[in-house]
């Protein structure tokens, strides 16, 4: 039978295999760059320039998706920008969750003065417009993947804090959070044993959205040449290069923004796929 | 003697100096069963919340002493009140959907107690829960330790809850409406199972209610509170043959009996309120000066 709820859950089911999939192709892909990418990345060869993506009249073998106009194989720039992608999503994504859920699982079940530090400090963060907020941020601690994964730390943080304090919160005032308070159980193991696995898969679905943030942002800097050096190949640095050439080779701006829209969608969708399947709550 | 004795408690709202509890003192005795009996906002669950420690952030206690066997548990520290409390206090809640863990299984919510009251190792605890389990006739104890609680119907959560509270022999437990959020057809079998318990531990039980004719069948004395002031303190049978206060007279006059279950109900007269109030204001007068 397919009623309804059985095909919210079929689609939901195809949905976490299409988003984990295109992602662990693309871990795969970046760790294997250098041994899988048909050519090397910054290998400039004027003969070879502009060549169009494989079905296309004037494609060469061995530049599936084309060149771009110093000839450097768009394919092979696409894997090994995705390493970047991938681990500003990994290390700044993670960084973020842990420190704004700590913050905001403070604020929201201690209450009292962490409470009203934590969000008058968020409400003036959120003050900031972000994107300009980073960009600032870089231009004091100069480029480089750390400073990108500090500015997105930085300036995302305030996300985690706000949603898992009001979680935190919505759950501290629960009966068995109170029972657990009857049975002579201290406060910070009350936190952590009955508060945290309730917040954990919402934190799980803001995790991954963070993950596809902090690629989206790392795009931005690197699309505006703040991210890491300009030699390396980044998405946002390709988009940026593609962009002056749009009209004689598109594909140079096209296949990357493919990638950095199919990664982030990824992202997102993998969250909700997991709440989907392991959430007790759903159930 | 009594196991729990409460003399002069007053609780406000913090910031004000609104009395949700006004000077109530109460005793229960070891074994005993006493109704706590009110309208809704009388503070008869404010009470049990207050032995047991767990008042909202918003109520204080400002006055008055509970002595849990003689022991006067606002005056000792937080962490030995929070453990004496644990080791000779539970709580029957009202609502079971909110009462257990929504993202935990079953049995770790019953063994953790344990664990944390008694101090048991993990296997032992997980022994005495299926046990237990199996006290409140619950079928096939093991699946249900391994069920999250989305999974059992209100009633079967009900069972495990008061499994829970008994599960490491406290002296006294607080049954806050534990009947109020569940279907009428289970509410019977729930109290049944309550009374049970109690009496095959011989636990000295606090019953918070609006349901005179359950406290009738159940209880050996009851409190009638109004505006956190006690109004009348009885052993039931006198109590349900002639109350003496009036506001005590107008809330039984006011409960449907099963004898007569078509006859008209009386609403609290005017009269009576009225007088009950003045001696609330009166109580307050006399705090305040």
């Amino acid at each position: 039978m397919l009623d309804g709820r059985s095909l919210v859950k079929r689609t939901a089911g195809l949905r976490l295999w299409l988003s984990a999939g295109w992602l662990t192709a693309l871990v795969i892909g970046a760790v294997l760059a250098p041994w899988i990418a048909p050519q090397d990345p910054l290998m400039q060869d004027l003969f070879t320039s502009r060549l169009p993506p494989f079905w296309m009249d004037g494609a060469e073998p061995g530049y599936w998706l084309g060149t771009d106009s110093l000839g450097r194989d768009v394919l092979s720039r696409i894997l090994y920008g995705g390493r970047v992608a991938l681990i500003v999503a990994l290390i700044a994504g993670t960084a973020t969750a842990l420190i704004g859920a700590t913050l905001g699982l403070i604020a929201g079940y201690f209450r009292g003065w962490a409470d009203l530090v934590i969000s008058r400090l968020v409400d003036i963060w959120m003050a900031f417009p972000p994107v300009l907020f980073a960009i600032l941020l870089i231009a004091v601690m100069g480029t480089g993947l750390t400073s990108v994964v500090i500015a997105i730390i930085v300036i995302d943080w305030t996300r985690f804090a706000r949603v898992v304090r009001a979680e935190a919160m919505a759950q501290g005032a629960m009966d068995y959070v109170a029972s657990a308070q009857v049975s002579g159980r201290g406060r910070m193991s009350t936190l952590l044993t009955e508060i945290l696995p309730n917040v954990l898969s919402t934190i799980t679905v803001l995790l991954t959205l963070e993950m596809g943030i902090a690629v989206i942002v790392e795009a931005i800097l690197s699309f505006v040449n703040l991210s890491v050096s300009t030699d390396d190949p980044t998405w946002g640095g390709m988009i940026a290069e593609g962009r002056l050439s749009i009209h004689q080779a598109w594909w140079v701006l096209v296949f990357p923004l493919i990638a950095l829209f199919l990664t982030v969608l990824s992202f997102s969708q993998l969250g909700e796929g997991l709440k989907d399947r392991f959430d007790p709550v759903l159930h | 003697m009594s196991f729990l004795k409460i003399r002069d408690l007053s609780v406000i709202l913090r910031g004000t100096n609104h009395r949700l509890l006004r000077g109530v003192s109460l005793d229960v005795g070891a074994t005993e069963v006493m109704g706590l009996v009110g309208e809704s906002g009388a503070g008869k669950s404010m009470i049990g919340k207050a032995v047991l420690g767990i008042l909202p952030r918003s109520a204080k206690i400002v006055s008055g002493s509970i002595e849990l066997e003689g022991v006067d548990l606002l005056t000792l520290p937080p962490r030995q009140r929070r453990h004496m409390i644990g080791q000779k206090a539970a709580l029957i809640p009202q609502d079971p959907l909110t009462a257990l863990n929504p993202a935990r299984r079953i049995g770790p919510q019953i063994s953790d107690r344990l664990v944390d009251i008694l101090g048991w190792v993990r296997a032992r605890a997980r022994a005495r829960a299926e046990e237990i389990l199996h006290d409140v006739h619950i079928p096939q104890p093991e699946r249900v330790l391994r069920s999250y609680p989305h999974e059992l119907s209100g009633g079967m959560r009900q069972r495990v809850l008061i499994a829970s509270a008994f599960a490491a022999e406290p002296r006294l437990i607080v049954a806050d409406e534990p009947t109020t959020a569940l279907d009428v057809t289970v509410q019977k079998q729930i109290l049944k199972l309550i009374f049970e318990m109690q009496a095959r531990h011989g636990t000295a039980l606090l019953f918070v209610t609006h349901d005179l004719g359950v406290v009738s069948k159940i209880c050996q004395r009851l409190t009638v509170l109004y505006g956190g002031l006690v109004m009348e303190e009885a052993e039931v049978g006198a109590f349900f043959d002639t109350p003496t206060h009036p506001y005590s007279r107008a809330l039984l006059a006011a409960t449907p009996r099963h004898t007569d279950p078509t006859a008209d109900l009386t609403p609290v007269p005017e009269a009576v309120i009225a007088e009950a109030r003045r001696a609330v204001a009166e109580a307050d007068q006399r705090w305040h000066a």
